[in-house]
């Protein structure tokens, strides 16, 4: 089984070499018959690729640790949920699982896709093919997860504790989904270069696979900032590590593609713009895999480091991400531009929207590559972590969400502020009401943090101010007004509904941030602490064993205002005998939308224990919000408007890949 | 305005904006990013108290003293030379004497560096990158042939 899977590796990097020269070769000399090789090409190369991808699951759900990688990564013990999961929770295994995703996408486009014009049908194919070829061949020539070992040991030695989780089941998929995702709207845009010219199908097709890409890739960062929250036992929910940047890099660019797709799309205009974002998102996803995957960042996710491998991923961000570029100013000249619209529209809102998005983009970008760059030429080592960002990014973002409720309420062509503003009033009123309440009302609320919740209120009012405005508020009856809310276009549900997410995102981080409040203490049996209101009891520890572990649980009662106890909440220091590894298991008790928070650190010797306490309000709307927006990604691909031209397919690929398997 | 004007003036008012966040980019890059010594560098490092550093190395044998609550004293080493550094808070899980760590925080009037994060790597076969290179450099380093 898993020499099948090795083979039907080297077939799948054989037939990327097909589907990247035949359909390119047709579409230059307009051979039909060459054109045509496209599609079933890429299929057949997507299911080889998943009968290597189900070779390997095999081996890591058997136990077989005859496969070196199964060896390095895993263990008989470890719970089967655990075991598959590894699968992906090392290098080899997760740039698999990359091209599967790649390949995935290919096929969607070759099956969905006759509505295409031929030519740029087979030049999308033959670009795929080409990420295709390059990707096999690395994993083919440097990270292979098929090499046997001889003699097989007896045991694996077990999978990172730290990945050892059901957020790592989920986090890694969701991710490439979403990165990946964005290589079909690169394709698209490469094929229009190599063809010269962008017609109506090639936006058509852009903005839902940017929606479906960035609906991935804000649930893997969402999942992501969740796992680390609660893993990792520091407590914090995003810390500006060069990982977390690689992917967030790509969200912001998506995001600012995201909004100037509507423009291509509605008004044909920015379309040699949208064209170079589509181009920058898919190659911070590159620089994203590179940097994570080289190695040149030591973190939870270089799993190893192998020079080789980094020279190969950096010959492959520097083939597509220069080759495209090259491209991109030598034919962009060529394609035409589109449509006029005047400064305060709302296409100037998008405009401005994507100015501040890319800039962001850009300031992330400089503080996760200037360490490394520094390095490299003077060997100085520095770290940039949150307050460089703080200082750069945030400054970028507040105007930015401060404009966000103006935007869908301009028209487009030409728009009117002074009547947005009229219809934004009740929203300020209420934002600057939040602020007023936070202000006066809540002990040691700063400025910043009544500012932080006037805007997370103005974003949330903003949405809905939007919806009602368009369902006809003040002016219809309110029956006439409920019709309209239930007819409007689900792509205006979705727009509200992502910049509601936002909304709540921020309220989520300036709760937590503003608001909660944390002790470290040494605890011993039967004492009680208090913080924020909360007491909690501690009960003591407890020895367990698990499948692959021993922990020490210490138990702690949380103790209402009647001095009953009302709940429990229990933190735990693990102990791995494979890799004589300990881990700590953060307790977390949710209380509303706020948590309690809790993590172990060292016991003494009479059964004390050092505890460190946190108290988060509202912290879980930072997903929360992240789920909202997911959400209203997945309503504007339900839009009717989107499946124009081709009603029955264009639902398809939105449906199948809502519930990937 | 005619249209050629109006569009300069867009293009000018866009590339202010980039132009100031640049400035920003630099000023934050100069003022807010913590450089990383190792003990032995320090001498000749003019590092003031209170400015913001990361301090990487071993954690050296039978330094390590458990205070009175959370707060832990231990000196980082290089071999060559130590550096005396508290903590108050909850350690890694792979915090132990002789292992490599990276402490983020700033030297107090004392000459005592307080540290307000440390880290120790995730996983047991490296250290840090950081104190892996220091070491490597100074000639202490042994490749483990664990694998």
């Amino acid at each position: 089984m898993v020499e099948t899977g090795h083979f039907a590796l080297v077939l799948a990097f054989a037939l990327s070499l097909v589907q990247m020269l035949v359909p390119l070769v047709g579409a230059r000399t307009g051979n039909q018959r060459l054109m045509a090789v496209g599609g079933p090409v890429t299929v057949t190369g997507f299911a080889l690729t998943a009968l290597s991808f189900a070779a390997l699951a095999s081996a890591y759900a058997g136990s077989d640790f005859s496969v070196a990688n199964v060896w390095e990564n895993s263990h008989s013990l470890q719970p089967m949920i655990y075991k598959i999961t590894g699968t992906w929770g090392n290098h080899e295994g997760s740039m698999l699982l990359w091209v599967l995703i790649l390949t995935f996408f290919g096929a969607l486009v070759a099956v969905f896709g006759n509505n295409l014009p031929a030519t740029l049908k087979a030049n999308v194919l033959a670009v795929q093919g080409m990420i295709g070829a390059a990707f096999f061949l690395f994993i083919l020539t440097t990270s292979n997860p098929f090499i046997r070992l001889n003699p097989a040991p007896v045991e694996g030695r077990d999978l990172n504790p730290v990945l050892q989780d059901l957020g790592l089941a989920i986090h890694p998929p969701l991710l490439y989904l979403g990165y990946v995702g964005f290589s079909v709207c690169f394709s698209f845009s490469v094929a229009a270069l190599i063809e010269g010219r962008i017609d109506a199908s090639w936006a058509r097709w852009v903005r839902p696979w940017t929606l479906v890409a960035w609906m991935f890739l804000t649930g893997g960062i969402a999942m992501g900032s969740y796992w680390a929250y609660y893993e990792l036992g520091w407590g914090g929910f995003w810390f500006w590590d060069p990982v977390e940047n690689a992917s967030f890099m790509p969200w912001l660019a998506g995001t600012a593609l995201l909004h100037s797709a509507i423009v291509m799309e509605k008004r044909s205009a920015l379309k040699i713009w949208t064209l170079l974002l589509a181009i920058l998102t898919f190659s911070l996803s590159l620089l994203g895999t590179f940097l994570v995957r080289s190695g040149v960042l030591t973190s939870v996710h270089a799993f190893a480091t192998d020079p080789a491998r980094g020279v190969f991923i950096l010959c492959i961000l520097t083939l597509f991400i220069g080759g495209s570029l090259a491209l991109f100013a030598l034919r962009a000249s060529s394609l035409t531009a589109g449509g006029l619209f005047h400064p305060i529209s709302r296409e100037g809102a998008l405009v401005l929207n994507n100015l501040f998005l890319t800039t962001a983009t850009a300031t992330v970008l400089v503080g996760t590559l200037y360490p490394l760059a520094l390095e490299a030429l003077t060997g100085g080592k520095i770290s940039v972590g949150a307050p460089f960002f703080d200082l750069t990014f945030g400054p970028l973002m507040l105007p930015l969400l401060a404009i966000v409720p103006f935007g869908p309420l301009l028209a487009w062509k030409r728009g009117d502020v002074i009547a947005a503003s009229h219809r934004l009033m009740a929203a300020f009123a209420l934002a600057i009401a939040a602020m007023l309440v936070t202000g006066l009302f809540i002990d040691g609320a700063s400025v910043f943090a009544a500012l932080g919740v006037g805007l997370a209120v103005w974003l949330i009012t903003g949405a809905l101010t939007d919806l009602a405005v368009k369902s006809g508020a003040g002016s219809a009856a309110p029956a006439i007004m409920l019709r309209r809310f239930a007819g409007l276009p689900r792509s205006v549900f979705g727009t509200a509904l992502a910049h509601l997410g936002l909304g709540l995102t921020l309220l989520g981080i300036v709760g937590t941030l503003c608001f909660g409040s944390e002790k470290i203490l040494t605890m011993r049996p039967g004492e009680t602490v208090e913080l924020s209101g909360h007491t909690l009891r501690f009960e003591g520890l407890f020895p367990q064993k698990g499948p692959n572990f021993t922990e020490d649980r210490a138990r702690f009662l949380l103790i209402g205002a009647d001095g009953n106890a009302s709940g429990e909440i229990s933190s735990a220091k693990r102990f791995f005998q494979a890799r004589q590894t300990a881990t700590t298991e953060s307790g977390i008790r949710t209380l509303g939308l706020s948590q309690l928070y809790l993590s172990l650190g060292d016991e003494g010797n009479d059964g004390s224990v050092v505890v460190r306490l946190w108290w988060k309000p509202l912290v879980t709307l930072i997903w929360g919000g992240g789920l909202v927006m997911m959400a209203g990604a997945a309503m504007s691909l339900a839009d009717r408007r989107l499946r124009v031209g081709a009603p029955a397919r264009r639902r398809k690929p939105a449906t199948a890949l809502a519930s990937p398997t | 305005m005619t249209r050629k004007q109006k569009r300069l003036s867009v293009i000018v008012a866009g590339l202010a904006f980039l132009a100031a966040a640049a400035g920003l980019t630099f000023y934050a890059l100069g003022q807010k990013a913590s450089y990383f010594y190792m003990p032995a560098e320090l001498a000749t490092a003019s590092v003031q108290p209170g400015q913001r550093i990361r301090l990487g190395g071993l954690v050296e044998n039978g330094t390590v003293v458990r205070g009175s609550g959370a707060t832990v004293a231990f000196s980082v080493t290089d071999t060559q030379k130590s550096v005396k550094v508290t903590y108050t808070g909850i350690l890694p899980d792979l915090f132990r004497e002789g292992q490599g760590v990276i402490t983020e925080g700033a030297f107090g009037p004392d000459g005592v560096f307080v540290a307000d994060s440390v880290l120790a790597k995730h996983d047991e076969r490296y250290m840090p990158k950081e104190v892996a290179d220091g070491l490597k450099a100074k000639g202490v380093w042994v490749e483990s042939k664990s694998q």
